[in-house]
């Protein structure tokens, strides 16, 4: 990895953090869903400072040029963000579901508490 | 039809698959706060919580899902805000909190928050090392930041003024009291003080929070304080 390429990842992982941790001051970020992304932007510093951890990488997993391996990262990281996301959407689908039903089901306790209109015993 | 409220105090339970435990709770502290609105807040519980709590007479809060103690908690406070509470205890459906001791919570006087600290007293409790060891550590930083010491930083046992449940019910962000929730309360100018409780073991079941995993909740705890000091400053009212 030339020194160029080092620098820009340096600097792209630092810029990366900043902006991941100023969405969750925001509050436009949950804390719960930043880890992982602060975890890439950790994983990409390291990967920019320590060069021969890239390079044990790159022969673990069988590739030939340095390239490979950062690709082939960023590929996984992109397969397991979004099964994280899948299964967030999952969560929430089922509790709009429970929600919704629950509305249903207090509407119409609602509507029998309340009576016939017009009929109602309500003093006024 | 509930009658009007007998005093300006509300207590707040929140419980998940209580049904065993809430009985005993419910009838301690209504035993020691005769007068107080007592109001449970079911987080979702898949066993009978709710029945047993309405039929020991308290008001209950069912959410329709499961949200985690910070939701219920601060449910327990939209619901104080809405009727005009001014003095809340909160304090776990589990049977952990020793009702005895909301007299002690209550007699402290002009402070937003007063926390229950179970290792203020002489009583030793049991705590698994790693736990303990957080507990200390995070406490530390919250008392840095308050500056006072916090003993028991995520103790859920506390009694709240009028002022403190307002802003609680607005600003809530977290699953868990613990030292962000008490670095938020101090940025937003709110008042805290500690003072003895007695804590029991569970009654029956499982603990209300399950272990997390040392290291993720390290993580989580720093980047919630973190993210709680390079907010602006919360406002009150």
């Amino acid at each position: 990895m030339n020194p160029r390429i080092r620098a820009m990842a340096l600097i792209l992982s630092v810029v990366l953090l900043l902006v991941i941790i100023d969405l969750v001051r925001k509050r436009k970020l949950r804390e719960e869903y930043s880890w992982l992304w602060i975890v890439t932007g950790v994983a990409i510093f390291i990967a920019a400072v320590w060069q021969s951890l890239v390079v044990w990488v790159t022969e673990l997993i069988g590739a030939k040029i340095i390239v490979s391996t950062l690709f082939f990262g960023a590929l996984m990281f992109l397969t397991v963000i979004s099964i994280h996301f899948s299964t967030k959407v999952s969560q929430l689908s089922e509790q709009v579901k429970k929600l919704t039903q629950q509305t249903a089901l207090l509407s119409e306790e609602l509507e029998r508490v309340k009576g016939p209109r017009n009929a109602g015993a309500v003093e006024r | 039809m509930e009658t009007a409220k007998k005093s300006n105090l509300l207590i707040v339970i929140p419980a998940f698959n209580e049904e065993k435990n809430l009985p005993a709770v419910i009838v301690e502290t209504r035993a020691v706060e005769p007068d107080a609105t007592i109001v449970v807040v079911d987080d979702g519980s898949t066993d009978g919580t709710a029945e047993v709590a309405r039929s020991h007479g308290a008001r209950v809060l069912s959410l329709a899902v499961n949200l985690g103690y910070g939701a219920a908690l601060q449910t327990g406070f939209l619901f104080a805000v809405r009727e005009g509470f001014e003095r809340v205890v909160i304090l776990d459906g589990d049977g952990q909190h020793d009702p005895g001791s909301i007299g002690r919570l209550l007699e402290v006087d002009g402070v937003d928050v007063v926390r229950g600290s179970r290792f203020l007293g002489t009583a030793r409790y049991r705590i698994p090392l790693a736990r303990r060891i957080g507990m200390v550590l995070f406490g530390r930083v919250a008392g840095l930041f308050t500056g006072e010491p916090v003993t028991d930083v995520t103790s859920g046992f506390q009694a709240l003024n009028g002022r403190a449940v307002r802003f609680l019910a607005e600003n809530y962000p977290t699953d868990y009291p613990d030292a962000d929730t008490v670095i938020l309360m101090k940025r937003a100018g709110l008042t805290q003080e500690e003072v003895p409780v007695a804590m029991r073991e569970r009654l029956s079941g499982a603990p209300m929070v399950s272990p997390t995993r040392s290291f993720y909740y390290v993580f989580k705890m720093c980047l919630s304080i973190l993210v709680t000091l390079l907010r602006e400053k919360p406002r009150i009212d």
